[in-house]
């Protein structure tokens, strides 16, 4: 049989081909999404990690320390005292003038002492309270660079009599490293240090800190009293118009924006109760309501999900509705519940917003060990380094996001395989 | 036939009063009731299920209940261990007694209740747990053993009345999932029985099982018989015959009719239960 001059087998192979074309296409759909998703992730981790990996080198000088004891003997003995006013700056210098005996006039000699970090005094100090002994020795001591010459020798900033590092200071620091007394190492302080205004002492360990207490807080709160609102509202309350009102209500606060929890922290816990400013407790309470639709959604969905067979077999033989919850309900639903709360605990922990307005924005020193004391986050940190002047900074924002998205990658891990770990068949 | 008693003979129920109040009148000690059923009617929201059921268990007797699908025969079932309570819009009106106490009373707490009255359900579903703690489970909760050795001894007196015991012996530790079916739904009678109960309904307990595993659990019903009174419901008219001394015959939400089992089956009074006998319907 024939129609417009073909027959009906080419026509049915026509449409065949057609229907491959059209299924190939469509899987081509599907893959051609996933690979652009997988560019968009390759193209802001590597980034991120062409530009954080520098942060963890740091140039530093290797110099001939000598601590002399006149300094500090009173009556033939150390006195630990003396250590606390004496002028530990003055040995480092020293040591630098002997390297650079033509450097004579003032000025010359300031600028080669900002080839040094000023935190090195402190570092010298910390390290002979440490150790006595070290009084009246000469010893060979590593210290750390300015920021500046890190850039300089990064090839970040170049010699500028305008900018950071002058023409002079260039040769020195060239004669230092053709000698093998500058050096880079490992940049151990980044991750012992709190924040500082000079790049090269910067660390996170006092906004890890602040995140750590932050989350204990958050999932103190929000893990009970979610579990038990989700217990709540799954088995026990009864179904009218009220627990209808209340589900809506849960669904909508998940999708409230996270800066309106920071005004509700601000008005009501720090206004209202006069909680202490910048204090992981009450960064804790705002991400904890935060959080708290996240893991009331998750567990109802997981009680929802085991089966009615179980309930009423306990029933069948007995068991009050508490023990059917407690003994045969919860545990089976406990996967996905874990699973609910770590993802909502990885959401919180990358949370800026909400912190900035009850102040865990400040510029926080000293490493926090209480919920009470102030305290920044890992986000915030990122966020004041980006705004910092210092070009030694722009590598450390890049750094300390590639440590949050660690911690990130590391907890959605974790939710996955506990998962995975917990899952029982029934 | 196995397993029917030699009762008196029983009044049959007249046809006509079937539609409006069943009466059900037993030549019978009243001590020989266990449960009985009065007036019951159940409704699910608005739609009624059951109409004004009139209903003796007797003790230590296999009670059937048939009908076709849909008839309200687990309905009433679950009426007698209130589990209705548990199902949402689910109301029960009228007086259930066991012992001649109405277990509606509110002084009443159902969960001891549940433990004077066992369930075993059609499709099995042991706990995801061990062996062990699926049938520990019960006496634990409510106290029944002092000590490890005590439960020990009950679990195993339960495995070994349930005809699991054989089989399971060395594998007490494994999950109670992992055992076949008809293995399972023992396990489940094993676990209703641990709590020594006083009444064991069944609803249809061998549906899901193929025929070796049903006749386990049929000669199971004989031996429990001996302490337990039990009520079975079963689409399986020849199981109804050779497991139950009594059968009632439900269709439509009412209670159509009621007698000694090879009565009802080889001289049926009413003509709907002469109908779904033969098979000409349900």
């Amino acid at each position: 049989m024939t129609v417009d001059g073909k027959n009906t087998a080419e026509l049915a192979a026509q449409r065949r081909h057609r229907r491959y074309a059209a299924e190939r296409r469509f899987k081509m759909y599907g893959i051609i999404s996933v690979l652009v998703a997988i560019a968009a992730l390759c193209l802001l981790l590597g980034s991120m990690l062409a530009q954080g990996l520098p942060a963890f080198s740091q140039a530093y000088l290797t110099l001939s320390v000598e601590v002399p004891t006149e300094d500090f003997r009173v009556d033939g003995k150390v006195d630990r005292r003396a250590i606390g006013d004496a002028n530990f700056n003055a040995y480092i210098r020293q040591s630098l003038r002997a390297k650079f005996p033509e450097v004579r006039s003032r000025r010359d000699r300031r600028s080669l002492y900002k080839l040094i970090s000023s935190g090195a005094a402190f570092e010298l100090q910390h390290l002979v309270t440490q150790d006595l002994s070290l009084v009246g020795k000469t010893f060979s001591l590593e210290i750390a660079a300015s920021d500046d010459v890190d850039q300089y020798l990064k090839k970040n900033i170049v010699a500028d009599n305008q900018g950071r590092i002058s023409v002079k200071q260039a040769g020195w620091i060239d004669k230092l490293v053709a000698e093998g007394t500058i050096g880079q190492n490992f940049n151990f302080r980044f991750f012992t240090n709190g924040d500082s205004r000079e790049p090269e002492l910067a660390g996170i360990w006092g906004a890890v800190m602040g995140s750590l207490l932050t989350m204990f807080v958050t999932l103190a709160l929000s893990f009970p009293l979610g579990v038990a609102a989700a217990v709540y509202l799954e088995e026990f309350a009864p179904k009218n118009k009220w627990t209808d009102l209340i589900e809506v209500n849960i669904n909508n606060l998940a999708a409230v924006p996270s800066i309106v929890f920071g005004l509700l922290g601000l008005a009501v816990f720090l206004s209202f109760f006069g909680m202490p400013r910048s204090a992981p407790l009450v960064g804790g309470i705002v991400l904890a309501l935060m959080t708290l639709p996240t893991v009331i959604i998750a567990g109802r969905a997981a009680l929802g999900a085991v089966p009615p067979s179980i309930r009423e077999a306990a029933a069948g033989i007995g068991a009050s509705p508490m023990q059917v919850v407690l003994h045969h309900v919860l545990p089976l639903a406990f996967p996905g519940i874990l699973t609910g709360t770590i993802i909502g605990a990885a959401r919180a922990l990358g949370e800026t917003a909400p912190l900035l307005m009850i102040g865990m924005v400040a510029f926080i020193v000293d490493i926090p060990t209480g919920i009470t004391d102030s305290a920044t986050v890992l986000p915030v940190q990122i966020f004041l380094w980006a705004d910092s002047p210092e070009r030694a900074f722009v590598e450390r924002t890049a750094a300390a996001t590639l440590v949050l998205l660690t911690f990130l990658i590391v907890m959605n891990l974790a939710a996955v395989l506990l998962r995975k770990k917990f899952e029982r068949r029934w | 036939m196995r397993g029917l008693n030699l009762d008196p003979p029983t009044r049959r129920i007249p046809p006509d009063d079937a539609m409006e109040e069943s009466k059900l009148q037993m030549d019978m000690d009243k001590n020989d009731i266990k449960m009985s059923t009065r007036n019951v009617c159940v409704f699910y929201g608005e739609k009624q299920a059951l109409f004004d059921i009139n209903l003796d268990i007797l003790r230590q007797n296999v009670t059937a209940l048939i009908g076709p699908s849909g008839c309200g025969k687990s309905t009433y079932l679950r009426c007698l261990n209130r589990m209705n309570d548990t199902i949402d819009g689910c109301s029960v009106s009228g007086e259930v007694q066991i012992d001649g106490r109405d277990i509606y009373d509110p002084s009443l707490d159902v969960v001891e209740l549940r433990a004077r009255i066992g369930m075993v359900f059609q499709k099995p579903n042991p706990f995801p747990k061990s062996i062990f703690d699926n049938v520990a489970y019960g006496p634990r909760i409510h106290g029944l053993a002092s000590d490890q050795t005590e439960l020990d001894e009950i679990v195993h007196t339960s495995l070994e009345k349930a005809g699991l015991l054989k089989e399971v012996k060395d594998r007490l530790k494994e999950p109670g999932t992992g055992l076949s079916g008809g293995q399972q739904q023992r396990l489940c009678i094993a676990r209703a029985i641990a709590v020594s109960p006083e009444v064991i309904l069944m609803d249809e307990p061998c549906s899901a099982l193929d025929p070796i595993a049903t006749a386990h659990v049929e000669e199971l019903i004989d031996e429990l018989r001996d302490n337990f009174t039990i009520v079975i419901v079963t689409h399986n008219m020849q199981q109804a015959a050779r497991v139950s001394q009594h059968t009632a015959f439900f269709h439509l939400g009412q209670l159509v009719e009621f007698g000694v089992t090879e009565e009802i089956f080889t001289s049926p009074q009413d003509e709907r239960t002469q109908g779904y006998i033969t098979g000409r319907f349900g």
